[in-house]
């Protein structure tokens, strides 16, 4: 071959591996996340050395230790505001932010909510197991009511977060939910999360085996997962079920939930979904039912709720200093320095 | 009327009034045009706290204090000699800072009944009146009333945008006083004004009536004048503190070639260097205005961590919150300027007075075993040199630094001859490009002879490595918790900082002989208090050094044998004591303190005073 090939050499999985040992208990959830993470990113087209990955405090952010690009384990909740001067000044780069539901959502939540609003064009990885792992089992800011925990003997009386809803609340411009346990769903929504050119909001339901195990158990577990997860798709109804019996329509403003074997309702009437639609996009984040409750409940939505574009704080600055550069010149610091007004001493 | 003209040598000034009457920008006004003439000046600017408070009471008052003179001068001055009392309460608040036989012009319309009241004078009890004032040269002027009267053909305006321009009629007074030109503040004012045609002559109007009521009026029988000051020549301007700390970093950054980025959260006295540098994109200046305190420096750590010129600025509150980050940007080992425009504490505190109590937590204030270098301004102009300095340290050390400015020079301004670009010296930085031949793996903590690791920024092929907040091995980065790799770090962190001694200047005294009786040391603003105290001791005979450090961590290498010389060592500071402490521990001397802990700058007589106490 006389042509000379100045490609990249093509990655797998593996070159996104680092040397050091991954010392999370065995059976967390976060090794399957790693593992989906590893695999999407030889292929999300951004050179090995233009990705970042920041984390916070908590189980989850060992992450970066065990990906071969860069990568920043920071301090408790302040991975969000690390992000957000790296981006601001370094736009080129592939930012992840890799997060856990206390370290996001309770000591770092002032942060969640302001990178959000500013729509910085990076992607948050919000590992929620629903409770303090790495300080050995409190209850966290999405722990359900009453939850036992180490911290809370007789029962929490805190009332959980929505983190979906909370980052609706905040304008984030992409909002998606996963689990660890479906490799195929969490891959396409990290690849989403890439994709999308803004702050990306994906919470990615991990199991803690140690202190929480189970949390998520009926929307992962075969028997249940049917009846109880609700995969969200672009243009489709929704629908849901073992053999996808069930459906869920609009009435007004308020869901439904429709039987779809007994004919009285069509195919035609069903919810379809539009990740554009902001006001749609509000109801289904509000569908939060406790799953365990008695009778009738709404299935938990996974995929992606919202998508839309809104222009990103570091393009805005570049562009401002830009434009401000090209009406005024660039700084002339003996300028500066003068100011406006001198006088001389001879 | 004939009128006789005085040359003075020196005088000191204070306009006061409500903080709606305009005497901030009314002292800065008479400082430009000082300035302007080649006068040495100082400034003092003493707002309240409250942005409005009630109008016409004494916690209302906001004052600037302006001393101008043909010789050196060093600090505002500790009495003035003309006092502009706009209301009762701006005389009262000042009435214990005018010299004997000192001049006060009263402006007739602030000492109302409602008035004196609100400045809490007993029923029936008036000032100007009474003949309390007798000691001081009083002046009365009806400046509402004259203000007023000036203004009468613009009927567009009500009477509250009228009574707006007094301190304009003020200005014009002084200015006619001292002997002034009225052409530069009627260029602010076109500039200020441009657009609104009605406010910008209103304001000429009224400054040129007050002139004129100065040129007609039989009260004043004496005009004044001051000569240019005996400085080193050179071109000059005006500089206020946080304004010379803005453009030392600009020019840092210009020099080193990284562009700033700056997180920050407002605070008082520190919001100005956010004002300022925002005003300067177009040397690439990033400023980011974050949620809060620590969102400013952690967000400025992202950008250091990207290959900007990471800084943030604060006041001892913000400096509280941003506690923990500094301990991992020390972990991390990456360069960050941290400013603190220190105020008096502690929490809220007096967020418009200074202080300098904030030295401790500059050294100490943080978790577990975590050096930083800590450096200090101790005049206006001084902050340029400090925050270029503060980055030199902070890219050639890869450390985060402290830079501690206080209230009282970041407001203060004095003339400043600037230098050329051409003439700083440059600053050389140079990130980690890839591998080295035969460098196999990227060693992100392997150090040069300076103890210092390389500046790796992502998107480097090759170089991509982790680092974070754990304990970390030597060389290669990775978390390690082996007690001798601990302790090996700690003392390793230690050194570097302990290094930079070899690359910054020794220390020189300011004046004095080398050994000798008294030496007395300082830091930051209480500069120009010491270096006038010991002037005045020196030409009375007293043997007085002063040394005035800059560089606090470390200290210059010479310092302890400095110290050792002299038989007397005096440590004045705006706090209970800290620098002190420090010296006592690391040299082991009996250092006496001098404590003012009142959110007002050390007076020189004060320290005159003290010197004579330490050595009677």
């Amino acid at each position: 071959m006389s042509a000379i090939t100045t490609n990249p050499p093509v990655l797998t999985a593996k070159d996104f591996a680092t040397d050091q040992e991954v010392r999370w208990c065995p059976g967390c959830g976060d090794y399957s996340i790693l593992a989906q993470v590893q695999k999407i990113m030889p292929g999300i087209g951004v050179p090995k050395e233009n990705i970042v990955i920041i984390s916070g405090i908590g189980c989850s952010s060992r992450f970066p230790y065990y990906m071969n690009t860069y990568g920043m384990h920071s301090i408790h909740g302040r991975a969000t505001a690390i992000a957000s001067g790296l981006k601001a000044t370094r736009p080129e780069l592939s930012v992840w932010i890799v997060t856990g539901d206390g370290d996001s959502l309770s000591i770092g939540g002032n942060h969640t909510i302001h990178l959000l609003r500013r729509n910085f064009d990076v992607n948050i990885l919000l590992f929620n197991n629903q409770i303090y792992g790495l300080t050995k089992g409190q209850y966290s800011p999405t722990s359900e009511e009453h939850k036992v925990t180490k911290s809370t003997p007789y029962g929490s009386i805190d009332h959980p977060f929505n983190p979906l809803a909370l980052a609706m609340g905040a304008d984030a411009s992409f909002i998606a939910r996963s689990m660890d346990r479906d490799p195929k769903h969490l891959q396409t929504m990290l690849t989403r999360s890439h994709q999308h050119k803004g702050a990306s909001m994906l919470e990615i339901y991990q199991n803690c085996n140690i202190f929480n195990d189970g949390a998520f158990e009926i929307f992962t577990e075969k028997g249940s997962k049917p009846d109880e997860a609700l995969f969200l798709e672009q243009g489709k109804p929704l629908v849901f079920g073992a053999t996808q019996q069930k459906g869920i329509r609009m009435d007004g403003m308020k869901p439904v939930l429709v039987d779809l074997t007994d004919g009285s309702v069509n195919m035609d009437d069903l919810w379809i979904h539009d990740e554009r639609d902001f006001y749609k996009a509000q109801v289904l984040i509000r569908m939060f039912d406790d799953p365990n409750q008695q009778g009738t409940h709404f299935p938990r939505p996974f995929g992606v709720f919202y998508e839309t574009e809104r222009a990103c704080y570091e393009d805005v600055m570049a562009m401002q200093l830009e434009e401000i550069i090209a009406t005024k010149g660039k700084g002339d610091l003996d300028k500066l320095l003068r100011g406006k007004e001198v006088w001389e001493i001879v | 009327m004939e009128r006789k003209e005085t040359l003075l040598q020196d005088v000191v000034i204070k306009f006061a009034g409500d903080s709606g009457d305009g005497m901030q920008l009314t002292g800065q006004q008479f400082t430009n045009n000082t300035a302007l003439l080649g006068i040495d000046l100082a400034t003092f600017p003493d707002f309240p706290a409250e942005i409005r408070a009630p109008i016409g009471t004494l916690p209302g008052v906001s004052g600037f204090q302006l001393r101008f003179s043909s010789d050196r001068v060093f600090t505002p001055g500790d009495l003035c000699d003309v006092l502009v009392a706009m209301n009762a309460a701006a005389l009262k608040v000042n009435l214990k800072s005018i010299k004997p036989g000192g001049k006060i012009i009263a402006n007739i319309d602030g000492f109302d009944a409602k008035n004196l009241r609100l400045a809490n004078y007993p029923d029936g009890v008036h000032p100007l009146e009474d003949g309390s004032l007798d000691g001081y040269e009083l002046t009365k002027v009806d400046v509402t009333k004259l203000t007023r009267e000036a203004l009468k053909e613009f009927t567009e305006l009500g009477t509250k945008e009228r009574d707006r321009a007094k301190n304009m009629f003020v200005l014009g007074l002084l200015y006619w006083m001292y002997n002034r030109s009225l052409d530069n503040t009627i260029d602010f004012l076109k500039e200020k004004f441009g657009k609104k045609d009605v406010i910008l002559q209103s304001n000429i109007k009224v400054l040129q009536a007050g002139y004129h009521y100065g040129d007609t009026t039989e009260s004043f029988t004496t005009r004044y004048k001051v000569e240019k000051a005996k400085m080193s020549p050179g071109v000059y301007r005006s500089i206020m503190g946080n304004q010379a700390l803005s453009m030392g970093l600009i020019a840092a950054s210009d020099k080193s070639g990284l562009p700033i980025f700056l997180g920050t959260y407002p605070i008082t006295p520190a919001s100005d260097i956010l004002h300022e540098l925002s005003k300067h994109k177009a040397f690439g200046v990033r400023t980011f205005q974050a949620e809060d305190e620590i969102a400013g420096i952690t967000s400025a750590i992202g950008a250091s961590y990207g290959g900007s010129l990471g800084i943030t600025t604060t006041s001892g509150p913000g400096m509280a919150l941003k506690t923990e980050a500094m301990g991992l940007a020390v972990m991390l080992e990456i360069p960050l300027v941290i400013i603190n425009i220190q105020r008096g504490g502690p929490s809220t505190g007096l967020p418009t007075k200074t202080e300098q109590s904030d030295l401790l937590q500059a050294y100490y204030g943080r978790n577990g075993e975590c050096p930083m270098p800590v450096i200090a301004s101790s005049t206006p102009s001084d902050c340029f040199d400090v925050a270029y300095e503060a980055v030199r340290i902070a890219v050639q050390h890869m450390t985060p630094v402290i830079l501690l400015s206080d209230g009282y020079i970041a407001n203060g301004a004095e003339p400043w001859k600037f230098p050329s670009a051409a003439d700083l010296q440059p600053i050389t930085v140079a990130f980690k490009k890839g591998l080295a031949e035969g460098e196999e793996k990227f060693m992100p903590y392997k150090r040069d002879e300076k103890l210092v690791r390389p500046w790796a920024v992502p998107g480097t092929p090759g170089l991509e490595h982790r680092i974070g907040g754990l304990e970390k091995q030597d060389v290669t980065g990775n978390v390690n918790y082996e007690p001798e790799n601990h302790q090996h770090m700690v003392k390793t962190r230690q050194a570097k900082v302990d290094k930079i001694a070899d690359y910054i200047p020794l220390q020189t005294l300011d004046s004095g002989p080398e050994k000798g009786k008294v030496l007395v040391l300082g830091w930051g603003s209480t500069y120009g208090a010491i270096k006038s105290a010991v002037q005045e001791l020196q030409a009375e005979g007293v043997a007085v050094s002063h040394a005035h450090i800059r560089y606090l961590r470390p200290f210059p290498k010479n310092l302890g044998d400095m110290i050792r010389n002299f038989e007397h060592v005096l440590v004045p500071e705006i706090n209970n004591g800290q620098l002190i402490k420090i010296i006592r521990d690391q040299f082991l001397v009996d250092a006496k303190a001098y404590n003012k802990i009142m959110g007002i700058p050390i007076t020189k007589g004060e320290l005159v005073t003290a010197v004579k106490d330490l050595i009677k």
